[in-house]
C-alpha cells in the first residue's frame, strides 16, 4: 500500500535553525497522530506538508507526491484546520466557507451546495448566516473545520482541533473526526498536545520531540503486543520480591514506601504474583492492574531516541 | 429549506480552470467593498467629471445645442491634451479611490493570520497578490482609461476624419492609465501589507506622493537642479512620462521652475536644469514597483520565520 505521508531525510530549517533533523519515515494509517512537547516540531512538520516551508534537505511525499515539486497537486487533495483563529474579516460563516471552498476549485454552486452541507454536518447549520465575529470559540472551532472539509479533500491535516473546546463541544469535535476518518478512502492528520484525543480517533502515531521521532509506531499493534503491567504496593521485604519477580522473568521497578511497578511476560499469571508474594511473607494493600497506554508509549518515547521499533514501522 | 446532507463526502466533481482561481479572490473582494454604501457612492459620484467631458465633446460639436444654451463658437478643442486633462483629473480620483480601497484589501488578511487558509489550497502568492490587484485594477479601469476611451470614441463619431489624424491616442489613453494604475495598485498593496492600520496606511500613501513632491521642490530649489523630481512619483509619471505618449509640450515638462532666478545681475544667465529624461523617469517608477513586489514577497508567507 503506497504510504499516505511519506519522508526520507526530511531537514527544515527556519530562520537559520535547524528544526527538523532528517526525519525518515512512512505513515500508512487511516488517523495519524501528530504527538510532541511545545517546540518538537509538529506545527513545523504540518506546514512542511503543506509546502509552506521548504526542506533544506531531504524529501516529503504526500500520497506518492512530492511536496516541493508538485504543490498544487498535492494542496489539491488536502483540507486544512489551522490551530490559531484564521478568518477572513467581514464574512459571515456560510460566505466564509463558500469562498474556501471556490478557492480550492470548486464552481460557484457546487461552493455553495457542498457549504451548506458542511455546516450542517459540524452542527452549525443554524448559525451559518451570522458573521464570524461573532462566533464563540467552540463554533469558531467548527466553522474551521467546515472550512477544511467543504471542499472535498482526501486528506485532512487537524492543528489541535480541540483547542478551546469545552467538554460537549471536544466529545462532538472528536466524533466528528471519527466519523471523517470512518469515510472511505479518506485519511487525517491529527496534531494534538491531548494523548487522550489521539487515542480516541487515531491508528498510528508520531512522536516528535526536538525534531527528532521519538516514536512512530502503530497503536493497534503497540496495544496489542504491549506488555501488562502492575502497579502494586506492599510491605515487607519488597527488595526479595522483586528479585524473586525478577528471576521469574518480570521487570520490577522500586519506588519509595513499598510501591513497585512490575511489567508481566505473557506466560506469567496474576496468580503467581501472588503465590510468590504469599513466599516471600509480602502484603499485597493495593494492585492497579492495566495495559500499557499511549500515556506510556508517549512517556517512554520521550526518555529514549528513536528505538528499533520505529525503524520496524517503516 | 433545503435538505442537507448530514455526511462527510468526498468532492470528485468538476473544477474550475487553475488560471481563473485568483478571479475568486478579485469577486468577492469587489462584494465585501460595495457592501459600503459610501465607496459605493464615490464610485458613482467619480463618473460625473466623464459625463461633463462627454457634455463638453458634445456641446463642441452641436451649435444647435450652443445655440439653445446661448454659448459662442466652440467651447474647448478636442485634442490630445484634452484627452491627457481628462485622464489626469480621473488618475486623481483613482488615487483617492485607491487610498480608500487599497489599504484594507490585504492588512486584515494578515490581521486575522487568513494567509494560510488561502495557501493551504492550491492557490499561489502570486496568485493571491494577481487577486487582489484585479480589485484595484477593475476598479480603476473602469473610472479612467475605459471611460475615456468611450470619450474618445463619443469624438471620433461627432467629427468625421478625425479618427484617422488621431487614433494613436486610444494606445496612449490605455498606456497612461495602465500606468498610474499599476504603480498605484502596487504601491498601495505594499503598503497595506506592512501597515496594519488603515489610517495609518492611507496616510502613508498620500505621504509617497505629497511629501516625496515637497521633498522633491526641496532638492531642487537648494541644489538648482531637477533631480529632486526622481523622488516625485507624480511628476514622473503626469509630468514626463504622460507628455511623451501624449504627445504634448509641457511647460517646462520635468524643469525646476524655481531655477529661474530673475534677480540674478545682469549679464549672468540662469542655466535651467535639464528636464529629466523618459527613460529615468521610466527607470524610477520601475523601481518604485519592483520594491513594491519585493516588499509584498517578503510579507505575504503563510507562515512568518522570525530569524535569530
Amino acid at each position: 500500500m503506497l504510504p499516505i505521508i511519506e519522508f526520507d531525510g526530511l531537514t527544515v530549517s527556519l530562520g537559520g535553525r535547524e528544526i527538523l533533523h532528517g526525519l525518515s519515515g512512512a505513515l500508512r494509517g487511516k488517523a495519524i497522530g501528530l504527538l510532541g512537547p511545545n517546540g518538537a516540531g509538529k506545527s513545523t512538520f504540518i506546514n512542511t506538508l503543506l509546502g509552506f516551508h521548504k526542506p533544506s534537505k531531504g524529501t516529503v511525499r504526500v500520497h506518492g507526491r512530492d511536496v516541493c515539486n508538485e504543490a498544487m497537486a498535492v494542496r489539491r487533495t488536502i483540507g486544512y484546520m489551522p490551530e490559531n483563529e484564521a478568518f477572513i474579516a467581514g464574512m459571515s460563516g456560510v460566505r466564509f466557507v463558500r469562498y474556501m471552498a471556490e478557492l480550492a476549485g470548486l464552481p460557484p454552486e457546487e461552493a455553495l451546495e457542498r457549504t451548506h452541507e458542511a455546516f450542517f454536518y459540524v452542527g452549525l447549520g443554524e448559525a451559518r448566516y451570522r458573521k464570524l465575529g461573532t462566533y464563540s470559540l467552540g463554533m469558531k472551532q467548527l466553522a474551521k473545520l467546515a472550512q477544511a472539509i467543504a471542499h472535498g479533500p482526501n486528506l485532512l491535516l487537524l492543528d489541535e482541533p480541540t483547542n478551546g473546546l469545552d467538554p460537549p463541544a471536544r466529545l462532538r469535535m472528536l466524533q466528528l473526526i471519527r466519523e471523517i476518518r470512518d469515510t472511505p478512502g479518506m485519511n487525517l492528520v491529527l496534531s494534538s498536545h491531548l494523548l487522550h484525543d489521539v487515542e480516541e480517533c487515531c491508528d498510528e502515531v508520531l512522536i516528535l520531540n526536538d525534531g527528532c521521532i521519538a516514536a512512530l509506531c502503530n497503536l493497534e499493534e503497540e496495544r496489542k503486543a504491549n506488555r501488562k503491567f502492575l502497579e502494586l504496593e506492599t510491605t515487607g521485604d519488597e527488595n526479595a520480591f522483586a528479585e524473586a519477580a525478577e528471576r521469574m522473568g518480570c521487570e520490577c521497578a522500586l519506588f519509595s514506601r513499598g510501591r513497585m511497578k512490575i511489567v508481566l511476560p505473557h506466560e506469567i499469571e496474576l496468580r503467581q504474583i501472588y503465590q510468590l508474594a504469599s513466599e516471600k511473607g509480602v502484603q499485597i494493600r493495593r494492585m492497579n492492574h492495566r495495559r500499557d497506554s499511549l500515556e506510556d508509549i508517549f512517556l517512554r518515547a520521550m526518555e529514549e531516541p528513536m528505538t528499533a521499533r520505529s525503524a520496524q514501522a517503516r | 429549506m433545503a435538505v442537507y446532507k448530514r455526511t462527510y463526502r468526498r468532492y470528485d466533481g468538476p473544477l474550475t480552470p487553475q488560471w481563473s482561481r485568483f478571479l475568486v479572490l478579485t469577486r468577492y473582494s469587489l462584494y465585501t467593498l460595495f457592501d459600503s454604501r459610501p465607496f459605493t457612492a464615490f464610485v458613482v459620484l467619480s463618473a460625473i467629471p466623464l459625463l461633463l467631458s462627454g457634455v463638453l465633446i458634445y456641446l463642441s460639436h452641436s451649435p444647435m445645442a450652443r445655440t439653445l444654451l446661448q454659448l459662442p463658437g466652440p467651447i474647448i478643442k478636442i485634442d490630445p491634451k484634452f484627452f491627457r486633462q481628462v485622464l489626469l483629473n480621473q488618475g486623481w480620483l483613482a488615487f483617492l479611490m485607491t487610498a480608500w480601497a487599497g489599504p484594507g484589501l490585504v492588512a486584515p488578511d494578515l490581521a486575522n493570520q487568513a494567509l494560510p487558509l488561502y495557501l493551504s489550497r492550491p492557490f499561489s502568492r502570486a496568485e493571491y497578490v494577481l487577486g487582489k490587484m484585479g480589485v484595484l485594477f477593475l476598479l480603476l479601469s473602469a473610472i479612467t482609461w475605459l471611460p475615456v476611451l468611450l470619450l474618445f470614441g463619443l469624438q471620433a463619431g461627432l467629427e468625421a476624419g478625425w479618427f484617422k489624424e488621431n487614433y494613436w491616442i486610444m494606445g496612449s489613453i490605455f498606456l497612461a492609465g495602465m500606468l498610474w494604475i499599476s504603480v498605484i495598485s502596487l504601491l498601495s498593496l505594499a503598503i497595506s501589507a506592512w501597515v496594519r492600520w488603515r489610517m495609518v496606511a492611507s496616510a502613508f500613501l498620500f505621504g509617497i506622493f505629497f511629501v516625496g513632491a515637497a521633498f522633491a521642490n526641496m532638492i531642487n530649489g537648494i541644489l538648482n537642479t531637477s533631480w529632486g523630481h526622481l523622488l516625485n512619483l507624480g511628476h514622473l509619471i503626469f509630468g514626463v512620462i504622460w507628455p511623451k505618449l501624449f504627445r504634448v509640450a509641457v511647460d517646462a515638462a520635468g524643469a525646476n521652475p524655481h531655477a529661474r532666478r530673475p534677480h540674478l545681475p545682469p549679464g549672468m544667465v540662469a542655466l535651467a536644469p535639464l528636464p529629466i529624461p523618459l527613460w529615468q523617469a521610466c527607470m524610477v517608477v520601475v523601481v518604485a514597483c519592483a520594491v513594491c513586489l519585493l516588499l509584498l514577497n517578503r510579507r505575504l508567507r503563510a507562515r512568518e520565520v522570525v530569524r535569530g
